[in-house]
């Protein structure tokens, strides 16, 4: 008889359906906000560098990585065979470690949303996804700064004619290289995190998997070293156009594939909505299993 | 204001038992390979008993209820009954196996307080990220800060980090935030056990308030059947993950309580153990009833009439009976002493009724303890025989009487009602 009744919400369940509710999470940005307000603060409360150490840390990597895989290994900093650039190991390092950290951040926060966020998840409904969301969003607070960072070392450099700084039309592409970067950690984090709850073994991996990756991608050492015949299988690697493209717009010169590139996307793409699929499934009942 | 706010149509949720969390992939992996070459679980501990993979545990089974705008209601039931799962589903925490949850309007669930609180950020950061989790823009939360500020009494503290609050602090400035959440629908499980008793008392009422003045609807979780008498007009108890009593609170709070209570009105102390302190029992007690009473609920002013039997070991002489009242928590309230009625000679067996007037014991859960006694020739007291009596509980379920005796308040007893000798 109440059936004519409308409800606002029902819940009932839904068996392998997808539907995301975009709504929903535009109705929760103030939570987004918060969230990245908590946890940028909370990082950096009862330091005395305060957010400082957010360019403290990459600074440090950077002269650790200049010292060890650019003076003792004597590793190239250059991505195409024979190019010569007027340009400082530190800062090829630098855009390097900053792109880098901020993968790595993202995915090792992200992946484990659920376990992590458990108590407060077993509680109160919020739209779970605000979670990764707003950690990839406080990365990215930390990720500017760097980056800000690195311009001001560059033009000093520059004004000190250490180095010679051309920026190149890709520099355009930044935006775009930031989405998929943001994309493509987010969603590897949200499968992980996904993956997790019910086994933790992957969890135990992600940290030593990150560390193998980073040596995978061309951080400590430049695209030339790979020689011609396997570099097909060494773009597999989605990070890597990334990284490169990123190089090639702030340096000048570099290395950039249209195909390549493409492929990193693609992959992105499908990574970011698989990742969201299995985690909208998972969301809803993980408080059973985690 | 007949409109329907909450709507449950036959809500199951199943667990499966032991099948899900510590285990590992491998061990999922080799549980698999054995059920497929139809060999044991090689998982399963050595002398466990083999877990039937379909077996399944019903946390709720076929729960169904309506609730409309300005009800608060009180769900009350054992511990494992199917409480906080059926809140967990309302709140969309996790999804019904089966079934179907239709809700008009918003939730401010307040199953517990302060979650989401990060102890860095200072009491205000915290009103708007914790306003923020429950669902509010931040618009809301600043157009209700200094309500929030003035309800939660920590005005002084409110920009000072939450990790320096005291706890009772913390939880004040918690509920102050869901009790100002904007929703239609208001859900708390226990979190009135927290603050001092003016708190809670504050709490109570601007829950009250919610729901007559503002029309909103409150589901109500909790053991202390103090507040949900306070709180609630309608009452939800549960067992068994089932329904079994929807309606007026105090006879739901009479079946919830008598469902824990052992309702027999006969017991039978042949094969009881006695303690050891009773070094030279002499008289042994074999039964005690209450006549006349299918259960063991008595009105305030009826008297309980109880029959004990019992078998003289020894021969005694003048010896008394103790009847010991004691309340739920095993704490001695009152006793009713018969001195010296009783002499018998070894192998009697012989069998009293007594009537006692219970008056003055009021509304609550009790027990007794029958304690044969006698004096020696010093003049001190011995206990021949003491057995744990039968449990019983007092009610009023007089109509014309409005008020509720608070035991935990007033104490068990109500002593006779003044005279007046001189008023002026």
């Amino acid at each position: 008889m109440e059936e004519n009744q409308t409800w606002k919400t029902v819940i009932d369940p839904k068996k392998r359906r997808i539907n995301i509710n975009f709504k929903e999470i535009w109705e929760y940005r103030d939570l987004i906000v918060l969230f990245v307000k908590r946890d940028f603060v909370s990082k950096y409360k009862q330091t005395v560098l305060g957010p400082a150490w957010a360019v403290i840390q990459p600074l440090l990597t950077t002269v650790v990585f200049s010292i060890i895989f650019g003076s003792l290994a004597g590793l190239t900093t250059v991505d195409v065979v024979g190019q010569n650039l007027m340009m400082p190991a530190f800062l090829f390092y630098m855009i390097g470690t900053v792109t880098w950290s901020y993968f790595n951040s993202t995915v090792s926060a992200t992946s484990n949303t659920f376990i992590a966020n458990r108590g407060i998840m077993g509680k109160v409904y919020y739209p779970r996804i605000v979670t990764p969301i707003s950690t990839a969003l406080s990365n990215l607070i930390s990720w500017g700064i760097q980056i800000a960072m690195f311009c001001v070392i560059a033009l000093v450099f520059s004004l000190l004619g250490i180095a010679e700084i051309h920026l190149s039309a890709y520099i355009f592409m930044l935006p775009l290289l930031v989405i998929q970067l943001i994309m493509l950690s987010t969603g590897i984090g949200i499968i992980i995190s996904s993956l997790t709850t019910k086994y933790r073994d992957l969890a135990m991996l992600v940290g030593f998997g990150l560390h193998l990756w980073q040596y995978l991608t061309p951080i400590p050492y430049g695209l030339a070293m790979i020689p011609e015949k396997y570099m097909w299988l060494y773009m597999l690697n989605p990070v890597t156009p990334i990284v490169t493209t990123m190089r090639y717009a702030f340096f000048g010169s570099g290395y950039f594939d249209l195909g390549y590139y493409c492929l990193s996307v693609c992959v992105t793409l499908v990574v970011f909505f698989v990742g969201l699929c299995m985690f909208n499934k998972i969301e809803k009942t993980f408080m059973d299993t985690v | 204001m007949e409109d329907l706010m909450l709507k449950i149509e036959n809500v199951t949720k199943e667990y499966r038992l032991g099948a899900i969390g510590g285990t590992t992939l491998r061990d999922e992996l080799q549980r698999l390979r054995a059920k497929r070459k139809n060999e044991e679980d090689p998982t399963r501990k050595i002398g466990q008993k083999q877990v039937n993979i379909g077996e399944r545990f019903m946390a709720l089974d076929g729960v169904s209820f309506e609730v409309k705008r300005g009800e608060a209601v009180g769900i009350i039931g054992h511990n494992g009954a199917g409480k906080s799962t059926l809140l967990k589903l309302i709140t969309r925490i996790t999804e019904p196996t089966s079934g179907r949850i239709c809700l008009n309007g918003r939730i401010a669930s307040m199953l517990e307080v302060g979650t989401g609180f990060h102890g860095e950020l200072t009491g205000r950061e915290n009103v708007y990220l914790n306003g923020a989790i429950l669902g509010m823009t931040k618009k809301e939360i600043d157009a209700k800060m200094e309500d929030i500020i003035e309800f939660s009494e920590v005005r002084q503290f409110i920009d000072t980090p939450v990790k320096r609050y005291s706890s009772g602090m913390y939880v004040k400035l918690a509920f102050s935030v869901a009790a100002h959440l904007d929703s239609e629908i208001m859900i708390m499980d226990e979190v009135l056990a927290v603050g001092d008793m003016a708190f809670q008392t504050k709490c109570l009422k601007k829950m009250r308030e919610a729901a007559t003045e503002e029309g909103r609807t409150v589901l109500y979780v909790s053991h202390n059947m103090n507040t949900i008498r306070t709180l609630c007009d309608r009452c939800i108890v549960m067992d068994h993950g089932k329904v079994i009593f929807d309606g007026d609170v105090d006879k739901a709070i009479n079946i919830y309580m008598g469902n824990k209570m052992n309702e027999s009105t006969f017991r039978d102390y042949e094969s009881y153990k006695r303690p050891g302190f009773l070094k030279n029992p002499s008289i042994k007690v074999l039964e005690a009833e209450f006549l006349n009473k299918e259960v063991p609920y008595f009105e305030v002013t009826e008297p309980i009439t109880l029959r004990l039997k019992w078998k003289c070991l020894q021969s005694v002489e003048n010896a008394g009976l103790r009847i010991e009242i004691w309340n739920s928590h095993r704490v001695a309230q009152a006793t009713y002493i018969l001195y010296e009625f009783y002499s018998g000679k070894q192998g009697e067996v012989s069998e009293a009724v007594f009537k006692l007037d219970a008056s003055m014991l009021m509304d609550a859960e009790y027990t007794g303890y029958y304690t044969f006694f006698n004096k020696d020739d010093v003049g001190n007291n011995h206990d021949l025989d003491c057995v744990p009596g039968l449990h019983f509980q007092k009610m009023t379920t007089k109509a014309d009487q409005k008020w509720v005796w608070r035991p935990q308040v007033w104490g068990y007893i109500q002593l006779p009602t003044p005279e007046i000798i001189d008023m002026r």
